[in-house]
């Protein structure tokens, strides 16, 4: 299996981070979804250029690499803040008032779900369940620094959260 | 001395990693000699973070509980440096029977080792039934052991897990894969990231024996990407089992060889379906498609495949080390062995509880789960997620078997139960459930993509009092196509929790409907709020009222303006007198 990919290319250049990635997984069948997850972990989303240069490498139509990145929950094709919010709404986060956190959020910070701040400081993304269901309601916040999960939330202590993340930044 | 922090996924939200850094600090000032370790999850979620601290034979330990890292200096200086433990801090015996009370063999280990360190799981026996496995019995032994045990399939549709093993087997073919299930996508259930978290050598384990059974030399786990810890410990696990060669070539030097490897899902519900989950692995939209063909005789890259759950692969090297007649031995003639239950929602004391199959709803929800918050009434508890259903009030004594569970309407599914008391409205829940079920139909059938969609409408404009005269009857109408109409597991249980919610509480649908009321107080549409006459006069929810909807003098009675009021609660959450109801 010696077939290059993207040899000379420009682009790979351009997507040099991903290049290894390519290298490993752009022959071996089933891999399109390991690709997509290392990409958006590099860039944060999925952009028509990273999409394009994939289907380059492994010979998969950028139609089809669309139809799967838009399939699942996980894949973004638009960029987002540093933070990203994860608030959950999982069976039991809905039964302990996750909607009234969801509200609060989003009129703390002005934006609605799948939304950034203009100061791209924070996204907001509802997520279907993060599996702390006895601490509910919940929320996790992904940042360079790692994922912090915040349990037992409250209006108070949802904003208090925000607060103290915006400050950091 | 070694003190040991639950590190599960629930214990770091609460704040463990915060409590370990205190540990280390305070040790280090007292220049103690005490080892810091760490454990996955204890199951008591409610009362995180815990603390062990072992004593120096390491078999006795005080369990600390809900130690935020105010507490750890007390500990180490009274306990730890001391040889005093601090009492006030300790597990009380009502929250120890928690524990106490369940039959532990999944669970076995969770809480009790270290899941980074595979030293701690030989110590408590690990391998020891892939050695047996590999050196001693055939395929067919192993089969016949499993088939003794009764053993279902903890996934959701309880399918006898010797039957797809053997299935898997006597298909032709020098290349079979086995799958792990862990993309729990059951919105509240978390039992197999528990699992993974606390003990993933059980896992790998027991895919190692099933691989052997079924003739696999290659496993995959399909983990959901929403669970990185989980992922982070099963990677550990593997390597470190490579390392000692139970993974890899020549097992235990039997001239068995397999490997493992994990694929992360990226979020979808119906990946959960065999089929689909398959397209998943394959790189495709994780569209199912129809059976048979079934995954046994032509599956990932159309070769045998064998799909079983997280729990399910957990039970079995208990099942290879204590013998199948035992695991039978536990729960009813049908639905042997035990079930990891997630109790979460309105419930005391929500966490996992594992006990034999057979015990009566009440006993877990009261008995373990120390009934409702607040002590309200208990109104039904939601099964099986979205393609399960709710039980009510009225059938809190059903045995937990796949086969009464079934009976009422909902189904045991992946073990998620979600308490509701007075308060939850349950034409919410329906729609809350329709919506899941909406968003993560794949597409692929008419009925199941735009049925639900139509459901969801429909329920929707219930809770905003908006219901028409037969609307209950579209719905059931809708619900029976919907079932019908589909292909995968998802459509055809999606109207579920609607048609169970109809059976048990239709008084309330009628009644959002036709009184514009909602009995549990909780549709925003359909309520009002209301200052009593026992209003002080204090302004405190005129001045937190958004819209200057609340008028009133000083000292004197105040009011709400109905077409103002946009219902937001914050007049009610303010009052400190208890003068703001809900109507």
């Amino acid at each position: 299996m010696s077939k290059k990919c993207c040899c000379g290319n420009e682009k790979t250049d351009q997507f040099k981070e991903l290049a290894p990635t390519m290298e490993k997984y752009a022959n071996t069948p089933g891999s399109l979804i390991t690709i997509l997850q290392k990409a958006q972990e590099i860039y944060g989303y999925l952009s028509i250029d990273v999409i394009n240069y994939i289907s380059d490498c492994t010979g998969i139509k950028p139609a089809k690499i669309y139809g799967v990145a838009t399939f699942y929950a996980q894949f973004r094709l638009q960029p987002i803040g540093k933070n990203l919010i994860m608030l959950c709404q999982g069976t039991a986060c809905h039964v302990n008032g996750s909607e009234q956190i969801e509200e609060s959020v989003c009129e703390y910070l002005d934006i609605k779900d799948g939304e950034t701040t203009p100061d791209g400081i924070f996204t907001l993304n509802n997520v279907a369940c993060l599996g702390c269901c006895s601490l509910a309601p919940v929320m996790m916040v992904r940042s360079s620094a790692g994922d912090e999960t915040y349990g037992n939330l409250t209006k108070e202590k949802v904003t208090k959260i925000l607060d103290e993340i915006r400050a950091r930044e | 001395m070694k003190v040991v922090i639950g590190q599960g996924s629930c214990g770091i939200a609460t704040g463990a990693k915060k409590t370990e850094a205190e540990f280390r600090k305070q040790i280090a000032e007292h220049n103690l000699d005490v080892c810091i370790d760490f454990t996955g999850c204890v199951g008591t979620c409610y009362l995180e973070p815990i603390v062990d601290v072992y004593d120096d034979n390491g078999k006795n330990f005080t369990r600390y509980i809900m130690v935020q890292p105010e507490k750890v200096e007390k500990i180490v200086t009274e306990h730890l440096a001391g040889g005093k433990p601090v009492e006030e801090y300790s597990i009380t015996d009502e929250d120890k029977q928690f524990i106490d009370k369940q039959k532990r063999v999944v669970l076995r280990n969770c809480g009790l080792i270290n899941p980074e360190n595979i030293d701690e799981y030989l110590e408590v026996g690990g391998y020891e039934a892939t050695k047996k496995v590999v050196k001693t019995m055939s395929p067919d032994d192993v089969i016949a052991e499993i088939k003794l045990s009764g053993l279902r399939g903890r996934g959701g549709a309880g399918f006898p897990t010797w039957f797809k093993w053997n299935a898997a087997k006597n298909n032709p073919g020098s290349e079979k894969y086995i799958v792990c299930n862990a993309d729990e996508g059951d919105p509240g259930a978390f039992m197999d990231r528990s699992v993974l978290e606390g003990d993933p050598h059980a896992v790998i384990e027991g895919m190692i024996i099933g691989g052997y059974a079924m003739g696999a030399t290659e496993g995959i786990i399909y983990c959901r990407a929403e669970y990185p810890l989980a992922i982070k410990r099963l990677e550990n696990a593997m390597s470190q089992a490579r390392e000692r060669g139970y993974l890899g070539k020549d097992i235990f030097g039997s001239g068995f060889d397999f490997d493992l490897r994990i694929k992360a899902g990226a979020g979808a519900f119906v990946c959960g379906e065999e089929t689909a989950l398959i397209a998943s692995l394959e790189g495709e939209r994780g569209m199912p498609r129809l059976k048979p063909p079934f995954p046994a005789q032509k599956g990932f890259w159309q070769k045998p495949t064998n799909i079983n759950n997280v729990e399910t692969f957990a039970n079995v090297p208990w099942i290879i080390v204590n013998g199948g007649k035992a695991f039978g031995s536990m729960g009813t003639e049908k639905s042997n062995g035990t079930k990891v239950f997630a109790l979460a929602g309105k419930i005391k004391k929500g966490g996992l509880v594992e006990v034999p199959m057979g015990l009566p709803l009440k006993d877990v929800i009261f008995g373990i789960g120390g009934g409702i918050k607040q002590d309200k009434k208990f109104k039904a508890v939601q099964m099986g997620g979205p393609s399960g259903g709710c039980i009510p009030d009225k059938l809190i004594d059903t045995p937990v078997t796949y086969e009464d569970i079934n009976k009422t309407g909902a189904i045991v599914g992946s073990g998620g139960m979600i308490v509701m008391d007075e308060n939850t409205c349950m034409v919410d829940m329906a729609r809350y459930f329709l919506d899941f079920t909406k968003k993560e139909s794949c597409g692929k059938c008419n009925y199941c993509r735009v049925g639900t969609k139509r459901m969801l409408e429909i329920l929707e404009r219930i809770t905003q009092g908006k219901g028409k005269d037969g609307d209950i009857e579209l719905l059931e109408e809708l619900a029976g196509k919907i079932k019908d109409g589909s292909m995968c597991g998802l459509g055809q249980t999606a109207p579920n929790p609607v048609l169970t919610t109809l059976k048990y509480f239709r008084n309330e649908y009628e009644d959002h409907i036709y009184n514009h009321k909602c009995t549990a107080k909780s549709c925003k549409a359909l309520i009002h709020y209301f200052i009593k006459d026992t209003c002080v006069g204090c302004t405190a929810c005129a001045r937190k009222c958004p819209v200057d909807a609340i008028s009133g003098e000083v000292k004197g009675q105040h009011v709400i303006d109905q077409d103002k009021c946009i219902k937001c609660g914050k007049c009610e959450e303010t009052c400190r007198f208890a003068s703001v109801v809900r109507e």
